[in-house]
Parts: C-alpha cells; sequence; structure tokens
C-alpha cells in the first residue's frame, strides 16, 4: 500500500510541476538555511571534554572588590592574582589541580639555516596533563617532583615532533626554547580541544592547535611575561618581576578537578573560607565573593558561542518556519483542487484513515524531495560560511553523516507536519457533494 | 474600488488559506524588518573611518627569541624602527603598542579632576613617538606633534604619567565639551599627575572593531612613549605604489638585520587593507547573510501568495464568470482581487508590525542590540504590501480573462 500511494504521490506531484517545485524549493531552502547555521552553532557550542565537563571547574575569587566588580554586575575577575593562584595551589584542595597561562616562548631549530618558530604554548603544572586528558603518543606529562623542581621538561605535540624530529620517538631528547634547553617528557598525540577550554580568556576560543606546555614554575622563574591578557585595578605598587607577582593584577587561569558534587561543595566553601581569611588579614575590604563554574557553565558565562551564530540561527529558524507555512499554503492548494478525486476515492470505499495515509505520504515525498535540495544547498552552504564566520569557526562547520541524517530527518519530518492540516481538509471532503456537483 | 464586505465574505469561507497567507506575510515582515537593521547597524560599523591614511600602510608584528630581559629588547626594537625608516620605500615608520582595527590593544578611564572619582570618557593609549602622526596619516587640527626630546622608552610595568598627550577630537569633546581642551589636563587611569593636551587630531579610532567599543570607537589618546619588551609592533608608511614590494622587502629586511625573531602567522604582515578586512569579517559575514536570506525570504513569499491565488482563481472561475455575465468588467475583476490581496496584507502586516518590534526588543536583552527604528518597519510594512500586490497580478489577470461564457459551463 505504502509502495503505491508512494507512486500515485509522485504522479501527482509530476502534474503541477510549478507548484510541486515552489513547495521542494521552499523546502529546500528552509533546511539548508537552518541547517548551515546549526552546523556552526554546533560547532560552537561543543562540549569540547564531554567525559570530564563536569568534573573540571574554573575557581574565581574577588581580589578588586565591590568597585570594580560594579561594572561587571558583581562578578569577579575571570582571571587569578598570582597571589592568590599560588595560595590555592599551596592549599591542593581538589584533587587536581593547576595555574595555567599563554606564554610566548620561541623554539630555535638545531639547524642554524632555519629561523626560530614559535606557536601557541602554555605554562601549566604536571597535574594538566591527566585532568584535561591529554592524548600521548610518546612518554606522558612530567612529575610533581619537576613542578617543584622547576625543571627545564616540555610536552610537544604531534606536529611538532613531525617537524622536529621526523616523527620519531623523542622523549629524553632536548629542544631550544628562547636559547635554554629542555628535555622531551612527552608527545602529545593530536589533540585540538574546540573550544579551547581551559583558557577562552585569552584566545579567541577556537584558535590552532597548542603545540607546547613547559612548567607553570619554570615560567615563573624565568619571568616568562603572560602572552594573554593582563589587567589591573592599579599600578603594582612595587617595580619589577616580583612586585607584579605581588600586585593583584590578574592574568593567570586556574583549574581544578572535583570528581563529585560533594568535593565541589566543599571546595566552594573552601574558596569562601579563602577569601574570608584574605580579609581577616586586612588584604581584601570586601566580604568574600566566590564563584565556581564547571567547563559548560564557564564557556556559557564567558560567551564563547559567538553572538553572530546565535542570531543567525534564529534567524534561520524563523525562515525554516515561514517556508513551512508556505508549505502548508500550496500543499492546502495542491489538496483541495483534487476534492472530486478524493470524492470519487471515498464514495468507492476508501476510509479517511486511507485519505490520511495517501496525502501524508505524497507530503512525505516532498520532503524528501526538499530534503534532497537542501541538502545540496547546505553543502553548498558550509562552503560559504566561511564567507560569513572568523575562518577559525567556519572550518569547525563540517557536513558529516549526522548532519545529513539531520537534514533528511527535519525536512521530511516538516514537511509531514506541515501536511497535517491540508489532509485534514482533504480527508473531510464529503463523497456526496463531489459527486452531486459533477 | 469594489465593495470590501463581498470580499470579506468570500475570505470567510477560505479562512485557512487567508490566515496563511496574512501570517507568512506577518513572519516576513517581522525577520526582514529585524535582518535589514542588522545589516545597516553592521555597515555603518565596517563603513567606520580610522580616521587614518589607510592606503600604503603596513603593520608587522614581530617577537624577539632568547630576549629576557626588556631593556636589551627595547635597544633591538629601536634599531628595527631606524632600519625601517632607512629603507628605499619607506616613508615613514613608528613602533607601536597598538593602531586602529589591529584587534588588541591598552585602554582605560580619563578624569579631567585629580580627585575624580569616576572616569568622564574611556579611552585607549597608544604609545607611539613623534613619527606618529606622519606615519599614521592623522590630521592634526589644533596644537603641535610631540617633539622627539619628549618621547620616553620605558619597560611597560614602569611607565610614569607623560607630562604631553596627543587626543583625538571626540575625546577632547567629551572632556572638555566648551572646545578648550588644548593646554589642558587630563589625568589617565589612576594618575595623580596630569598630561597636558598638546595636540588635538581630527579622529582616530580605537584598536577595536567590535560592537562593544561603539561607546569610545574614536577616543583616542597618544602618549610620547615607547615600549620595550619582547613584542614590537611597527607600522610603516610605504612610498606611494611600493607598498606590495614592502610587504615582502621589509621583513625579509628585518630578518637579515636580525634573525632570533619571529614575524609570523595572520597577524605577522598586514596591509592595511587586510587589517580592516580581518577586523569586520564577521559584519561584513552576517550582513551578507542577513540580505541572502532576505531575498530568499520575500521571493519565497511572493511565490506562496501566487500558488494560493492561482488557486483560488481556478476554483472561482465559474463564480467569476457569473459575475463577468451580469455586467462585471474586466477591471471589476482585477480589482476584486487585488483588493482581496491588500486586506489580507493589510492584516499580515499589522501582526508582523508587532511582532518585528517584538522580535527586537527580545533580541536586545539577549545580544545588547540597538533598539528597531520605526523606519524600518515602515519600510518593510511598504515593501511587503507592494510585493503581495505584484504577486497576486498574474493569478488576477488570469481572472480577469475568464469569459462569461465560463457561466454557463459546469465545472
Amino acid at each position: 500500500m505504502f509502495a503505491y500511494y508512494f507512486q500515485l504521490g509522485l504522479r501527482s506531484l509530476r502534474k503541477n510541476p510549478v507548484l510541486t517545485a515552489l513547495m521542494v524549493m521552499a523546502i529546500g531552502f528552509g533546511v539548508a538555511a537552518s541547517m548551515t547555521t546549526y552546523s556552526v552553532f554546533r560547532a560552537t557550542s561543543n562540549n569540547p571534554i564531554p567525559q570530564k565537563s563536569s568534573q573540571l571547574f574554573v575557581p574565581q575569587i574577588d581580589n578588586w572588590g565591590p568597585e570594580d566588580a560594579a561594572t561587571t554586575m558583581g562578578e569577579p575577575p575571570p582571571a587569578m592574582s598570582y597571589t592568590d593562584a599560588i595560595g590555592l595551589m599551596r592549599d591542593h584542595k581538589a584533587k587536581r589541580q593547576t595555574i595555567l597561562y599563554p606564554v610566548g616562548v620561541s623554539l630555535i631549530p638545531a639547524d642554524a639555516n632555519l629561523l626560530p618558530i614559535s606557536e601557541r604554548s602554555y605554562a601549566v603544572y604536571g597535574d594538566a596533563f591527566p585532568m584535561f586528558d591529554v592524548p600521548f603518543l610518546y612518554g606522558g606529562g612530567w612529575t610533581t617532583a619537576e613542578d617543584d623542581a622547576h625543571a627545564a621538561v616540555v610536552v610537544i605535540s604531534k606536529a611538532f615532533n613531525d617537524k622536529l624530529f621526523h616523527g620519531a620517538n623523542s622523549v629524553g631528547r632536548e629542544v631550544n626554547l628562547d636559547g635554554r634547553n629542555y628535555r622531551i617528557t612527552g608527545v602529545m598525540d593530536d589533540w585540538n580541544p574546540q573550544p579551547l577550554f581551559f583558557d577562552v580568556v585569552n584566545s579567541s576560543a577556537f584558535p590552532d592547535p597548542v603545540q607546547l606546555f613547559i612548567p607553570f614554575t619554570r615560567a615563573i622563574e624565568l619571568k616568562v611575561a603572560t602572552n594573554g591578557n593582563n589587567n589591573c585595578n592599579k599600578s603594582p605598587a612595587n617595580d619589577g618581576w616580583e612586585g607584579y607577582l605581588q600586585s593583584e593584577c590578574v592574568w593567570l587561569g586556574y583549574w581544578a578537578e572535583l570528581p563529585t558534587e560533594t568535593d565541589a561543595k566543599a571546595y566552594l566553601q573552601y574558596l569562601h573560607a579563602y577569601s574570608a581569611e584574605q580579609q581577616r588579614a586586612g588584604r581584601f575590604h570586601w566580604a568574600p565573593n566566590e564563584r565556581l563554574r564547571n567547563v559548560m557553565d564557564w564557556l556559557d558565562n564567558r560567551k564563547v558561542v559567538p553572538p553572530e551564530s546565535k542570531i543567525s540561527l534564529l534567524v534561520a529558524m524563523g525562515f525554516l518556519v515561514i517556508c513551512l507555512v508556505n508549505t502548508v499554503g500550496l500543499l492546502l492548494a495542491k489538496f483541495m483542487r483534487r476534492a472530486s478525486e478524493i470524492g470519487v476515492r471515498r464514495a468507492l470505499g476508501a476510509s479517511r484513515k486511507d485519505i490520511y495515509a495517501q496525502f501524508l505520504i505524497e507530503a512525505a515525498a516532498v520532503g524528501l524531495a526538499g530534503g534532497l535540495l537542501g541538502l545540496l544547498l547546505t553543502g553548498v552552504g558550509v562552503f560559504g560560511v566561511s564567507l560569513v564566520f572568523d575562518p577559525r569557526i567556519a572550518r569547525l562547520a563540517t557536513l558529516d553523516v549526522s548532519l545529513v541524517l539531520l537534514t533528511f530527518a527535519v525536512a521530511i519530518l516538516a514537511t509531514v507536519l506541515a501536511a497535517f492540516y491540508p489532509t485534514w481538509r482533504a480527508a473531510q471532503v464529503q463523497p456526496a457533494w463531489q459527486l452531486k456537483s459533477n | 474600488m469594489p465593495h470590501i464586505k463581498p470580499i470579506l465574505a468570500a475570505l470567510k469561507r477560505h479562512k485557512a488559506g487567508t490566515i496563511l497567507i496574512a501570517l507568512q506575510i506577518a513572519l516576513t515582515l517581522a525577520i526582514v524588518c529585524n535582518a535589514l537593521f542588522i545589516i545597516q547597524q553592521r555597515v555603518t560599523r565596517l563603513s567606520r573611518p580610522t580616521g587614518m591614511d589607510e592606503s600604503n600602510l603596513v603593520a608587522i608584528q614581530n617577537r624577539w627569541v632568547g630576549v629576557t630581559d626588556a631593556a636589551a629588547a627595547g635597544v633591538l626594537t629601536r634599531a628595527d624602527v631606524l632600519a625601517l625608516r632607512q629603507m628605499p620605500g619607506v616613508q615613514d615608520a613608528v613602533q607601536v603598542n597598538a593602531f586602529p582595527l589591529r584587534g588588541g590593544g591598552w585602554s582605560t578611564g580619563v578624569r579631567v579632576d585629580v580627585d575624580g572619582k569616576k572616569p568622564i570618557a574611556h579611552t585607549t593609549q597608544y604609545f607611539m613617538d613623534e613619527h606618529a602622526l606622519a606615519t599614521m596619516g592623522v590630521k592634526l587640527i589644533a596644537g603641535r606633534n610631540f617633539r622627539a626630546d619628549e618621547v620616553v622608552t620605558t619597560d611597560p610595568d614602569k611607565i610614569q604619567t607623560s607630562p604631553q598627550a596627543i587626543v583625538s577630537k571626540a575625546l577632547a569633546d567629551k572632556l572638555y565639551p566648551d572646545g578648550s581642551a588644548l593646554g589642558k589636563p587630563i589625568y589617565l587611569g589612576d594618575d595623580r599627575t596630569p598630561s597636558t593636551v598638546i595636540g588635538v587630531v581630527e579622529r582616530l579610532q580605537v584598536p577595536w572593531g567590535a560592537a562593544w567599543t561603539d561607546d569610545f570607537a574614536e577616543n583616542s589618546v597618544i602618549l610620547p612613549v615607547q615600549l620595550t619588551g619582547n613584542f614590537s609592533t611597527y607600522l610603516i608608511r610605504a612610498k606611494p605604489g611600493q607598498q606590495a614590494e614592502l610587504v615582502k622587502a621589509a621583513p625579509a629586511m628585518l630578518t637579515k638585520l636580525n634573525r632570533l625573531r619571529v614575524i609570523t602567522g595572520d597577524r605577522g604582515v598586514r596591509t592595511f587593507e587586510v587589517v580592516r578586512e580581518q577586523a569586520y569579517k564577521s559584519d561584513r559575514g552576517l550582513a551578507i547573510l542577513m540580505g541572502v536570506i532576505c531575498l530568499i525570504l520575500l521571493a519565497i513569499t511572493a511565490a506562496g501568495i501566487v500558488g494560493l491565488t492561482s488557486f483560488w482563481v481556478g476554483q472561482r472561475r465559474k463564480q467569476i464568470g457569473v459575475r463577468r455575465a451580469l455586467g462585471a468588467t474586466k477591471h471589476d475583476i482585477l480589482s476584486y482581487f487585488l483588493t482581496e490581496n491588500l486586506m489580507i496584507g493589510i492584516a499580515g502586516v499589522v501582526i508582523g508590525a508587532l511582532m518585528a518590534v517584538g522580535l527586537n526588543l527580545w533580541m536586545v536583552t539577549q545580544f545588547e542590540m540597538a533598539r528597531l527604528s520605526m523606519a524600518y518597519v515602515a519600510a518593510g510594512v511598504i515593501a511587503l504590501l507592494l510585493l503581495g500586490q505584484a504577486a497576486v497580478l498574474a493569478p488576477a489577470m488570469r481572472a480577469a480573462k475568464v469569459p462569461p461564457v465560463e457561466a454557463t459551463r459546469s465545472v
């Protein structure tokens, strides 16, 4: 029966090619617009570390006070001062924790003919690797002992390893960073979480992959300044690097791994107690004001999804709705034109159910054709997003299997949904009426 | 003008179709108004002038390798600037901490009263030397340029208040609304000592092009300071016609001067045309996207009207024949369908206008957008009514061609 109705549907669609083309195009364009923008939205609102996003937290401590917080609606600064970051690190209250900041180190190739290379690098604690589930091709992160010793060790990316050592296991070998030798402890496998959740404060959130990690303690000892943002509410009281470290300037990221909800609650209490302690010590002249956010809450708070992505998704959804309203109207016109045909079928014994089945299947055929066109246009659209969005974001939007399936599902479902009212009207046709007027 | 009553009576028998067309017009209006508004806002932003003479400018971002001492890096940077100024094809060059549309820089509050608690305005700070105005091609409209002996070289951590400052006219007017800024003191950040305004430039944009800078987009201060440190950024004015050559020659010359540096990445060497394109990429893209969506949307709505009206005409052939037989002229039939469409259209645009405003109000809360100007709603209303009339014209003319003899035929 299904095959027969499907055939009937196709025949009917061929009968009014213009009307059919209009419907197919409306659905095709509507679906393509929403799918294209959805692909971008999906990429930007992606959970970069799904297996752990609810266990990794960013603590925030208000070291600037209510006067500055007033401009941020009571929010503590999005980064930490050295004093607070080291304070939290010393207390070591989480299962794992790390301070991090982007560093501008350059690699000097052993071959004197080559120019120095500079790539995205971070200074972290050894805990960061198991915390962020960094995959390793060779070796691994460094140890706590090496953190404490300010050791000259480095973790490099696969791309770097390919470039410098032609893909060989380079663990234990040395590289020259800014004129100093560092021993490689590990080579990362391909790893490029998008958005780069652990540093959305300093990066564009969708940057090129991280190529190097060096110990935080080493970077501080070498007075390596941040390659990212530095915000001060007032000028540091003392000059030089020491003065900067003692200042209330915020420039460091802090991450804590808290496996259970109880841990998170306890950590929040600890942050409160820490701030209260700072208040008692006379450093803070205000009541404790702290936050603790997990990965997704943090990304949301930092507004990682670009507003263009949200606005265009919204407009595209509205666009789809209009296309569907249009389809409802056209289907209504199409079905009602065949009132006499329906009358004959009903008079010959077809039940209302049969009419429903026939017309919904016909609509689904339109949906299928619309889906095909939509898929084609989505392909064009995904190709064209680089015209609209930052190329770093645009390259994340891809036409994969799930998007193809979704395109078809949305096209067919939407058309069948749109067909309900016209079909109901068709099923209401009184056979006697139609036969009489003939 | 045909009587409205019979049209209303006929519409009552086509409730579904009428509602669908009205709804489609309403939704289209709501989206088109807002999309046009977004387009206009973006286009305004991306056509904002920087105040510089943007042709023949090249920007280079450099990072020193293996130099940890800021002062030592400063010496190297100074050598770069002098070498750049000596290059053939270079008219002038300057070391900067930032430049308009660079996409990163410094900003702070400004006061005119030493004890003032709240800053009067927000401004960006450009640290440059006496070659700044000539290199950027910025127009000095009052006062004077810096003198070479006023320029101080310093570590970013140890910046002292500069006794002299050149401000943009926008900032000068904001701080001293009576236009007397020249020679007056300004206090930057939490400074307790003033900087004196020695010059006013006509216009100078901040380093950012994004929406959040809209309320201080042209508030700039230039200070006679050269920052030392691991990073250095150069702005170079090429002699006319030499820009393309310089894009290759300048980094090559710098590398020859000193190899231990990195000038790569997407911000390494850029002509100002590239800087501008990168700064406004998403604005331009969104405007194009909205434009395309508007066009397709209008086309689809028109197609929908054509489709449904054609159906109605087909359904009413017999009635039209009867009317024609009873003395109605072709013109009467034509104006019947036009009026019918106009009535549905009016209902649609009324609902649509409300939806457009509602959608905008919601977006204002969600995306920090500006309020929709009523001019857009009015323009959208007129456009959609005209579109409706145009779409209905073809089916209506076909209806007018129905001969009176149709009345005598069955079906």
